[in-house]
């Protein structure tokens, strides 16, 4: 590492490439948001994860504002993901910097920056109701419902050819 | 730019790119390149570091015409930034004095400004970082060996001043003692009788100076099997040995001896006088620290010796390996890396130290450098980098540790089992569970059964119920914790019979159809207040309330709380969304101390056996102010509360509830200057004739002092919680020690450890707040009547600054 000046976030605290298609607003302001935000999305958690489990890992970082449990859309149960908001963006880092990449019910789970929670962002956003990544996952994930929607549809329909 | 400072999409770095672009692009790629060149070296590298240091010499002295000031400023901030680089960067130095005499007296000039200003502002480690550096320089002939004499004699003469604290006459002597290493053998060749009076002096202070603060900083009570030493005892037998050693070690760097020929031909420069900065109330020093040893040689099985307690190389690879951790504690993948291409590893037993080094900061007292999760994030990367050998060793280091918790201070206990779970946690629990089973047949107050429960408490919430009995083995069953649920008591066996069941009903009812808060306290009106009755449930009386009207309706309470969180019971959200609809019927039920209490009572009844829940709803309730800490730091020490005393999750809360104080102290507190700052910048421009229309509401000075009534009411809140816990274990402590006395009992009971060391928690934990009402504490609790075993706990915290 060399040089001294502060810059754009690096390392484990770096943006992530992801920007959310729903975002109200330029680029620019949702990076802006990024940048500036206290609030973390919590991705590959089990279906079975409960609010409780999240609280004791992420409050090991920081005081938790809150957190919202991401939920399947029809099922209106948890499908694999949370936000965790601090109320400061120095908690949220050390969540980038210490959990990120560790395990929380025997999976490694991801954190990213996320721009805020607003109401309707915790419904995942996959045809079936969870998140888009599980309906087209190929591999079977026993914590988050099996295979992916659309090869579990193709299983079911090749056991029962109509 | 801008008028309105207060566009925020400014960044640093758009800022900076408009000066640079006024500069001219072209000189700043120079300066830029020569930052990269100077910061690089010494990294990885295809050329030797002596051909890549003579390179960069040639090129910086090329550049000194025209960059000399700015080469300067990076090289002083490598220093500082880059320690672990330290021999390369005093070697540079050498070659460009060797090469340019003024060049090196401006380095040292700039660099003695900053050890200075260090000084003044008390960024300690930094100054410690140059007092090394200098004496590098010595080394590489920058600096005259005399001179630098004359700053260790200006530094060890601060131990002649009067009324000063120790810590501070410490810190100078350490700076002193931590730089030796480099350069005792320069001086001891260059100004034998001078630095032997120098030693002289140095060992006349250590073994003066009172010790009264170490028990208050030790890990382990027990010396056994390795002391626990204070620190500077520790360095100065180490340093004794360096010197009965001729002052030659194995362990420093040290590239300028591949260039003696040509820096032996420099000119040096003598130090100007350095006069440590005069002490006044409000400097403050580094704590003292004792050294937490946990390993010698017979620890490793194999492979290359750990080097002695009293060594100097152990001091030497230790400071390297805190150094690591201190410099790359933000990116703990660039941590692991770094540790484990240490320098010297063939040489060591390079993951016992490292272990020993990590544990010495997560249990550090009073409180570790970094984050707790830090360290176990760390660890698990390690393991990870390391798979046929880390966790082995930490298995070893966390069955040593148990083995010797007996003695363990309850702090570090508590810090140990939340780490051993979080670890676990990331392992699926993988652990040699039997070898521990012995400890399920003890008194459960012992520290061996007690810490092992707390470990499944908190794997317990990392996971869940089940996965902690099918982790454990069945002897294991008195330990593992109670499954978690809610009691409610309206509808239980014997409900019928009281008093407040049918209104419980109700309001489940009522709130289940969505009613208003309004609808809600309407059913609740009803209930008889069981204290302003005559003959009444004897329970309501606990709190002694005497004659006159009630402070507060403990049915009531009773049944709303307990349907509230009874209904709320599906998650923390659901509890939190109850708690924010009644708001404010909970504020009107618990608008007093004893209505506080009887909530946290009830609330209690209902989540007993869920310990994560009751620290969540604590924090929730205290967040919305519907209980004061005062309430809470009461509640706990009640007499309902004893069987619970020494669990840790009481302590959790105790601790969260003086934190919360404090921050809402700090905000007012921040909130009264910034308003003031507005205040004066408003002023000042009014003067000057620049009002802008568009300008923020500017605070007027009664609203000032409203937030200065307020912080006022805030500061003397937080007071009276530390006087309270202070005053209640004072009153249980005498107690117990009157108790054990008049029965001729062992006063050193299981019971008394955990009571007596949660007591030097408080202390520790919030030693800078606390340290503020040390007068109070003296005159009106901690007086000369009191039991000396608490009296000690005060005496050696007090000892901790002065």
């Amino acid at each position: 590492m060399s040089g001294f000046r502060a810059k754009f976030p690096s390392g484990s605290v770096a943006l992530s490439a992801y920007r959310d298609q729903h975002f109200k607003g330029s680029r620019t302001e949702q990076e802006k948001a990024l940048l500036t935000s206290s609030t973390l999305y919590v991705g590959n958690l089990s279906y079975y994860t409960t609010e409780e489990q999240i609280h004791e890992l992420f409050g090991k970082c920081g005081d938790i504002k809150r957190i919202v449990m991401g939920l399947d859309k029809v099922k209106k149960t948890p499908c694999g993901f949370c936000f965790v908001e601090y109320y400061t963006r120095e908690e949220g880092e050390y969540a980038m910097r210490y959990v990120n990449g560790t395990r929380l019910d025997d999976r490694i789970i991801r954190t990213d920056w996320d721009h805020g929670f607003k109401e309707g962002r915790q419904y995942g956003r996959g045809k079936s109701g969870g998140q888009v990544r599980d309906e087209y996952r190929t591999d079977y994930d026993e914590g988050r419902g099996g295979y992916g929607k659309i090869i579990a549809t193709k299983i079911t329909q090749s056991r029962d050819p109509m | 730019m801008s008028r309105r400072r207060r566009d925020s999409s400014d960044e640093e770095d758009v800022g900076h790119s408009a000066r640079k672009r006024r500069r001219g692009s072209e000189n700043i790629d120079i300066e830029e390149r020569l930052e990269s060149l100077i910061t690089r070296v010494g990294e990885k590298s295809t050329s030797s570091l002596e051909s890549n240091l003579e390179g960069l010499a040639s090129v910086l002295e090329a550049d000194l015409a025209n960059y000399k000031t700015k080469i300067m400023r990076i090289l002083c901030s490598c220093v500082v930034k880059l320690p672990e680089k330290m021999a390369v960067y005093t070697t540079l130095v050498g070659l460009l004095n060797a090469k340019n005499y003024n060049c090196g007296g401006e380095f040292v000039e700039m660099l003695i400004r900053n050890l200075k200003e260090s000084l003044k502002t008390g960024e300690y480690d930094n100054a410690k970082l140059i007092v090394r550096f200098l004496a590098d320089c010595v080394n590489c002939h920058v600096i005259v060996a005399g001179s630098l004499l004359s700053m260790f004699d200006n530094f060890i003469e601060v131990t002649l001043e009067d009324n000063i604290p120790q810590v501070r006459s410490d810190w100078y002597v350490y700076a002193v003692m931590s730089a030796l290493p480099w350069v005792a053998k320069e001086l001891h060749e260059k100004k034998e009788a001078e630095f032997n009076k120098l030693l002289s002096t140095i060992d006349n202070y250590i073994s003066k100076r009172q010790k009264i603060h170490v028990p208050a900083l030790r890990v382990w009570t027990s010396d056994f099997p390795h002391p626990q030493e204070e620190y500077l005892d520790c360095l100065w037998a180490q340093i004794k040995n360096l010197r009965a050693n001729k002052w030659s070690e194995k362990q420093i760097v040290r590239p300028y001896l591949a260039f003696d020929g040509v820096l032996c031909e420099a000119l040096q420069h003598t130090l100007p006088q350095i006069i440590p900065p005069s002490h006044n109330e409000e400097t403050t020093y580094p704590l003292p620290r004792v050294v937490f040893r946990m390993f010698d040689y017979t620890d490793v099985p194999e492979g290359p010796v750990l080097p002695g307690s009293h060594s100097i190389e152990r001091y030497l690879i230790e400071e390297q390996i805190d150094r690591i951790l201190r410099t790359n504690f933000a990116e703990r993948k660039d941590c692991a890396a770094a540790l484990l291409s240490f320098p010297s590893k063939n040489k060591i037993p390079l993951n016992y130290m490292i272990v020993e080094v990590m544990f010495s900061q997560l249990f550090l007292l009073p409180v570790p450098p970094y984050l707790e999760i830090f360290y176990g994030s760390l660890l698990i990367e390690l393991c990870k980098l390391q798979p046929g050998s880390m966790p082995q060793v930490l298995a070893q280091a966390t069955e040593m540790l148990y083995e010797r918790i007996d003695t363990m201070n309850v702090t570090c206990i508590e810090r140990f089992s939340n780490w051993f779970a979080y670890h676990l946690s990331n392992f699926q629990f993988r652990w040699s569970w039997d070898d521990w089973s012995t400890c399920c047949q003890m008194d459960p107050e012992l520290p061996k059964p007690k810490f092992v429960k707390e470990v499944l408490l908190k794997a317990m919430r990392l996971s869940y119920h089940q996965r902690m009995v099918e982790t454990v083995p069945e002897s294991f069953e008195a330990l593992i914790p109670e499954k978690p649920h809610s009691e409610f008591k309206y509808e239980k066996e014997g409900a019928g019979s009281m008093p407040g069941t049918m209104v419980a009903h109700q309001l489940i009812s009522a709130i289940k159809s969505k009613c208003t808060p309004e609808e809600a306290m309407v059913l609740l009106k009803d209930l008889p207040n069981p204290l302003s009755e005559e003959e009444s449930d004897p329970t309501y009386h606990v709190l002694g309330i005497d004659e006159g009207d009630p402070t507060y309706h403990p049915l009531r309470i009773d049944v709303f709380v307990s349907v509230l969180l009874h209904l709320g019971n599906k998650s923390f959200s659901h509890s939190f969304a109850a708690i924010a609809k009644f708001h404010h019927i909970l504020k009107l039920l618990a608008d007093t101390e004893e209505g506080q209490i009887w909530l946290l009572r009830t609330m209690f009844e209902v989540w007993s056996s869920h310990q994560q829940m009751m620290v969540v709803l604590v924090d929730k309730l205290l967040k919305t102010q519907i209980v004061e800490p005062s309430a809470v730091a009461n509640w706990l020490f009640s007499s309902e509360m004893q069987p619970e005393f020494t669990k840790f999750y009481v302590w959790e809360i105790m601790h969260a509830t003086i934190r919360k104080m404090s921050k809402q102290v700090d905000k007012l507190q921040q909130d009264v200057e910034d308003a003031k700052d507005k205040l004066d910048a408003a002023k000042r421009k009014q003067a000057d004739g620049l009002m802008d229309d568009e300008d923020e509401e500017i605070p007027t000075d009664d609203i000032i002092e409203r937030m200065e009534e307020r912080l006022e009411a805030a500061q003397n809140q937080q007071k009276r919680l530390f006087l309270i816990i202070f005053q209640r274990f004072i009153m249980i402590l005498t107690d117990h020690l009157a108790k054990c006395e008049g029965n001729s009992i062992d006063y050193n009971t299981p019971w008394y450890k955990w009571v007596i060391e949660r007591l030097q928690q408080i202390f520790l934990l919030h030693h800078e707040l606390v340290f503020r009402y040390i007068s109070t504490l003296e005159s009106l609790l901690f007086t000369s009547d009191i039991d000396f075993h608490i009296l000690e706990i005060f005496q050696q915290f007090c000892a901790l600054r002065s």
